[in-house]
């Protein structure tokens, strides 16, 4: 029973040219932050990253690099180096693994990529409608490198997105424009502002029909496989390279789909995964949904970055409403609802909920929401205890028993 | 059921649940009876112990090993069990170990040396769901071993200690290195260890009322109910009705293994 076994994960071909991509776009940020040929702008994962690239920066995002620090296992041993310095193990892995990592001169862009340093900010730039971390952690690199620290404050658990709030939050990002034109030395361009919105528009189009097409039955594509595919639409939303990517990809998931060839062979279950990855068991969790004919086909995570409100002529009142209206930002009954729909359209067998320690934001199982839903839905659900970054905090075990129990129960 | 005739032995089913404390095997005939079981520490090679489990619960009930049909493992070590022909959860084998008993629609606590679990079955034994403790050591086993080993005292001692008394110190704290210097302050004060050590059986059966409501019947099982009966006593008492604790409650997700070996064929 214990012999090594092939590995069940289906590659998607489309990898090597996202792959490439990745590599050309942290290449470009490697060498604008060493010749200054461009300035380089350090920016939330969904903070305004449309408005820095009207402007030329080349945009790097630390949680980006915070989930390479996961993936690669580097963060449970560059997690205590912040700790030490006085960064709490209950806070953001994110951050905590990311500060390590700048402690330790310790990246995974260096194996990756031959980059010996992430590229070094002329501004950082946050939006808090993701949770307050962010800022905290930006704020470290702005005593380190003394660079301005600028931002949105987005209200949080928001019901109804009223005009009032979306308004506050165009102010706000108007707001930012004389920092970031003395930082670039560049005058604000509002029709450069509105190729790169309606850029950053087609990506979400694009991403948004590869995470549709795992309505499919059977699924072409994992939940694992999107954390990994959103990596352009992450890092690289705004650039028409990250089109062209997502319509290789989706042609690749539609032949799929066209020969009835699932990302999970015999797909017999489907489940939506709340919360975020645990990103240095991405390939443990996928061969273990694939062993048992389990697709875990969607998740709030990955559907995050879907911006369709980038659609509205006026760039701002469209950047306010993307970053406003995210699932993340929203109240637990907007997020109920969310998930129903969600649990409908994909044809779900059952939830499963990340309880992530360190990241209360993405962790939607704390005040009874799974219950709930169970009960009206009719649906069963795990709840696992883990992390995102922090694996001292995940136990492989204890996941693994409960992911076997929820796929017996319905199986 | 078995496709034995008449000249040929007859055969029986085993189930190992090899869990983080102990390793447990039950024997089941084709009847459904139990035949045979072992009960050991489950030590640091899985597979080693699980063989000598089997081997001695063989010996005890007469048994040749060629007599076993089939066999599913549980519990942690289950994949390490390697004349195991399938395997199965915790979740599903105390389910099914517990109904076998119950025969009706009951809320499952498995106290375990590592981990808590709640299990509730409707009335035809399917699982409507389950939870499992959050991973820390309070309110399992594992608690009570570090709290006897605070204590010096031997882990036997810790039941009969409990039973003596019945009035219990509060031990608020969720970890168990708090609650360690909790004892402390109340050793300093000059409380009876007997009141200490029920207060820390209080404390395993508070951390198990915070994770479900428990409603309808409730069945106990696990090592630690085995082992300490006031614990279930205690659960009764909290919850407002006496719990069910079934036959040898140590052995219930081994049973369910088995169970689920000779449904199989
Ligand atoms: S949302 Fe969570 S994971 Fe993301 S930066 Fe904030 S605390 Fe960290």
């Amino acid at each position: 029973m214990a012999e090594e076994r092939k590995s069940l994960i289906k590659k998607i071909g489309s990898t090597a040219a996202m792959n490439e991509l990745m590599a050309e776009y942290f290449k470009e940020l490697d060498q604008a932050a060493n010749t200054h040929s461009a300035k380089v702008a350090w920016c939330t994962s969904v903070g305004p990253a449309e408005l820095l690239r009207a402007f030329g920066f080349g945009v790097y995002f630390p949680e980006n690099h915070g989930a390479m620090l996961g993936t690669s296992r580097l963060a449970p041993d560059l997690i205590p180096a912040a700790n030490a310095v006085g960064y709490s193990p209950d806070i953001c892995s994110y951050c905590t693994s990311d500060v390590g990592s700048y402690l330790q001169k310790n990246t995974p862009l260096t194996k990756a990529f031959g980059i010996k340093t992430v590229p070094r900010p002329d501004v950082l730039v946050y939006n808090t409608n993701q949770c307050r971390d962010v800022q905290d952690w930006f704020s470290f690199y702005q005593r380190e490198f003394d660079v301005p620290l600028i931002g949105v404050e987005t209200p949080r658990s928001v019901g109804e997105v009223k005009s009032e709030q979306v308004q506050d939050i165009v102010v706000q990002l108007k707001g930012l424009i004389p920092a970031l034109e003395q930082v670039s030395s560049q005058k604000f361009d509002i029709d450069r502002l509105r190729e790169v919105v309606a850029s950053s528009y087609r990506c979400t189009l694009g991403w948004k029909k590869v995470l549709r097409a795992a309505e499919n039955v059977p699924s072409p594509i994992t939940f694992f496989d999107g954390t990994i595919h959103m990596g352009p639409a992450v890092v690289l939303r705004g650039d028409d390279r990250a089109i062209g990517y997502y319509e290789t990809l989706h042609a690749e998931l539609q032949q799929r789909i066209e020969q009835n060839n699932g990302a999970v062979d015999g797909e017999k279950l489907r489940f939506f995964w709340e919360g975020m990855p645990v990103w240095g068991k991405l390939r443990a969790h996928a061969e273990l949904f694939a062993e048992n004919r389990a697709c875990v086909v969607a998740s709030t995570y990955c559907n995050s970055w879907i911006f369709e409100p980038l659609a509205e002529p006026d760039p701002f009142l469209g950047m306010a409403r993307a970053y406003t209206e995210l699932f993340i930002v929203r109240s637990e009954a907007y997020k109920e609802r969310y998930l129903e729909g969600m649990a409908r359209d994909y044809r779900i067998d059952g939830f499963i909920y990340h309880d992530a320690k360190t990241c209360p934001n993405n962790s939607n199982n704390r005040y009874g929401l799974p219950g709930r839903l169970a009960q009206k839905l009719e649906l069963p659900y795990v709840v696992f205890n883990g992390d995102l970054n922090d694996l001292r905090l995940y136990s492989e075990e204890q996941a693994r028993t409960q992911f076997e129990a929820l796929i017996e129960q319905v199986s | 059921m078995s496709n034995a005739s008449s000249d040929s032995p007859p055969v029986f089913f085993c189930g190992v649940d090899v869990g983080a404390s102990a390793t447990k095997v039950v024997l089941l005939d084709g009847g459904g009876d139990i035949a045979g079981s072992d009960v050991r520490l489950s030590g640091v090679d899985y597979q080693e112990t699980a063989e000598q489990a089997l081997a001695e619960a063989l010996a005890g009930a007469g048994l040749a090993r060629e007599q076993v049909e089939r066999t599913v493992a549980t519990g942690y070590g289950r994949r390490n069990v390697g004349f195991a022909d399938e395997v199965s959860t915790e979740i599903q084998c105390h389910g099914v170990g517990c109904y076998h008993w119950a025969q009706r629609a009951i809320t499952v606590v498995d106290i375990g040396g590592q981990d808590n679990k709640v299990i509730r079955l409707a009335a035809d034994g399917k699982r409507l769901d389950f939870k499992m403790n959050r991973k820390c050591a309070a309110g399992t086993g594992a608690f009570i071993e570090e709290i006897a080993l605070r204590l010096a005292l031997p882990l036997e001692q810790m039941e009969e200690l409990a039973a003596s008394t019945q009035r219990a110190v509060k031990l608020s704290s969720f970890c168990t290195v708090f609650a360690k210097t909790e004892i402390l302050s109340h050793l300093r004060a000059g409380v009876p260890v007997a009141e200490i050590v029920r207060g820390a059986f209080l404390s395993v059966v508070q951390r198990v009322i915070e994770m479900d409501p428990l409603g309808g019947d409730v069945v106990l099982t696990g090592g630690v109910v085995a082992h300490n009966p006031t614990v279930g006593a205690l659960l009764g008492e909290r919850i407002g009705r006496p719990v069910i604790v079934p036959p040898q409650p140590q052995l219930t997700g081994a049973l369910g293994a088995a169970l689920i070996a000779r449904r199989a064929v």
